[in-house]
């Protein structure tokens, strides 16, 4: 099992947007390590035989009829924005500068 | 910057084109991919969401089946296989059209996939190869306030509605292109027209361009000619009308011929296409955007369409466009030239409609062509927005045919049609149009014809048959136009012979 490095810790919390320090950095990758491991040990119970499972339960073709169901009104889906305007989620700058 | 153009011709001299054409069909559900909302265009913003397609926690989302029937349907007309078994994904990224931060979509388990869609240009047939036709959802709508032009660039804030969020979409994506040189514009346009041709006859999707129901993104690459490798390419977004499609083709070609003749290299980054001058403008740099992170979307069971559920929709399929396309010239003995203005002048289906109802094939295309088309026109109106319907162009046709009234009276027909005054029959009755069948009447005025016009009268009588059109004329204009001018060439010729 490869380790994962302090490198791919801060690619996955910048994809993830966390703001992550360097002591932040150095304090998870080992955790996160730590949890990998544990996870990988499932890997000497399942053989080539079984494969990856996506769904616990071995559902398909679970679908709903094509049928209008009444949703939220304006005002209640906008109740939790931070900001609203015009009757829409008002969001800050969506390109920010340069990083 | 100011891109180096490099002329169409030049370009296609020293280059070989790479075509790539991603379609998204955004279907005719009555309600969202994974929730019971309204998917229809229009509302006022935000009406049409729900904790669903808002993302909020704990909302579980479901598929409309109705969509995978559009979906595996889309793929069947497509020739693509159907996959037994497929999973959605989830593609995550941060961007605020997507309230979930990630778009349902399907990553390497495509619902179809591996088909071709065969397209004609000038009277050459290229078969488009699809590598794939995916389900996913739709994002919202954003409108961009501060800059200039409501572009993202340099706006203070946006606003979102997210009532097009989870609207299912159907993301149809081609292999590579090759091979179609200085064509390649006409073939980008062709296909996306071909696409939405199928798409009409499938009935799965409004199909309309200009409401953004069809959207195409234009991928293309140069690569030296001959040489057989594939150059960077460039990702066109948005591209929202057939013209477009040609025009963004050929505007891309220019430019990367311009940065290559230079030595440059062409940097791989989405473009945006202007309506306005035609030209494309670099997009949103993708830094470490194309890290999405897939991953199998655990809130939804993975999508196993059987063999017989399948076949069941194979036996839906219209007729393939371009093949009743064929069909139909050979039905109707079209010559080429007639079938292409009738397919251009979008009277296509009217036409098959009005034979339908019993009109002789050149008879229709000769009204929806002529007289229907110069009246579409001067209303600003699309063909079949016009307020004639195809049945009534048969009914006028069918009292040309029997002679109760020519085509001239006709075009009086289609005023009044035009105008609501009811059927042919009451407009001929209200206003006095039929042709009139009294011989004694038409008699005597081929008589008073004849004796006003001497000269021409001894010209026939010498044999010179050509001039009766002169007798005729005046015949006609004496009966002010309600007289069967084919009856009156006959008395004409009878009297002088």
């Amino acid at each position: 099992m490869s380790q994962l490095t302090r490198d791919e810790v801060a690619h996955l919390a910048d994809l993830a947007r966390i703001d992550l320090d360097d002591a932040e950095l150095d304090h998870l990758a080992p955790q996160l390590n730590v949890i990998l491991e544990a996870v990988a040990s499932i890997s000497g119970v399942a053989g080539d035989d079984v494969p990856p499972t996506s769904h616990p339960i071995p559902l398909t073709n679970v679908f709903r009829e094509d049928v209008v169901v009444p949703g939220l009104t304006a005002e209640q889906a906008l109740s939790g924005a931070p900001e609203a305007e015009e009757q829409r989620f008002r969001v800050p700058r969506i390109l920010g500068d340069e990083q | 910057m100011t891109d180096m153009l490099v002329p169409f011709d030049d370009v296609v001299a020293s280059y070989d084109p790479a075509l790539g054409l991603e379609i998204h069909v955004e279907l005719n559900t009555n309600t969202k991919m994974f929730c019971g909302c309204p998917a229809s265009f229009g509302g006022e913003p935000n009406t049409q969401v729900c904790p669903t397609c808002l993302g909020l926690p704990g909302a579980m989302p479901v598929v409309n089946g109705k969509a995978v029937e559009s979906a595996i349907r889309i793929g069947l007309a497509l020739n693509c296989d159907i996959a037994e078994w497929c999973r959605f994904a989830r593609k995550n990224y941060f961007y605020p059209d997507m309230p979930k931060n990630f778009q349902t979509s399907q990553y390497d388990e495509p619902i179809a996939f591996e088909g071709y869609l065969d397209v004609e240009v000038e009277g050459e047939t290229f078969r488009i190869e699809i590598e794939r036709a995916h389900m996913e959802e739709d994002t919202g709508k954003s409108s961009h306030v501060g800059g200039t032009d409501g572009r993202i660039h340099g706006a203070d804030y946006s606003l979102v509605d997210y009532n097009r969020a989870g609207i299912p979409l159907i993301e149809i994506v081609t292999k590579p292109i090759l091979g179609t040189g200085e064509k390649a514009p006409l073939v980008a346009k062709a296909y996306v027209s071909a696409i939405r041709d199928l798409i009409v006859a499938l009935g799965v999707s409004d199909a309309r361009m200009d409401q953004g129901s069809i959207r195409a993104d234009v991928n293309l690459s140069l690569a030296p000619k001959g040489s057989g490798v594939l150059g960077t390419r460039s990702e066109t977004k948005n591209v929202n009308s057939l013209r477009s499609v040609e025009r963004a083709v050929r505007f891309e070609m220019s430019r990367h011929a311009g940065i290559l003749d230079a030595g440059g290299s062409v940097l791989q980054e989405t473009r945006h296409f202007h309506e306005n001058d035609g030209t494309t403008s670099s997009g949103r740099e993708k830094s470490d955007a194309e890290d999405y992170r897939y991953f199998p979307e655990p809130d939804l069971v993975p999508v196993a369409p059987s063999r017989e559920w399948v076949e069941e929709l194979r036996a839906t399929l219209p007729e393939n466009p371009a093949a009743k396309r064929a069909r139909l010239q050979e039905e109707w003995g079209f010559t080429d030239l007639d079938m292409r203005d009738t397919i251009g002048a979008g009277a296509l289906a009217l036409v098959e409609e009005t034979v339908a109802a019993g009109a002789a094939p050149q008879a229709a295309r000769k009204w929806w062509l002529t007289e229907l088309t110069r009246r579409a026109n001067d209303a600003g109106v699309e063909l079949a927005e016009l307020a004639v319907i195809p049945a009534q162009v048969a009914a006028v046709q069918a009292l040309v045919d029997a002679k109760t009234i020519n085509d001239k009276l006709a075009r009086q027909v289609f005023d009044g049609l035009l105008a609501g005054e009811g059927t042919p029959e009451e407009i001929i009755a209200a206003r006095g149009l039929a042709v009139v069948s009294d011989e004694g009447a038409l008699s005597a005025a081929v008589d008073k014809a004849i004796a006003e016009n001497p000269d021409i009268a001894d010209k026939i009588r010498d044999g010179k048959v050509a001039a009766a059109g002169a007798l005729i004329g005046a015949v006609m204009k004496e009966m002010r136009g309600q007289a069967d001018a084919g009856r009156v060439r006959e008395l004409v010729l009878e009297k002088l012979a």
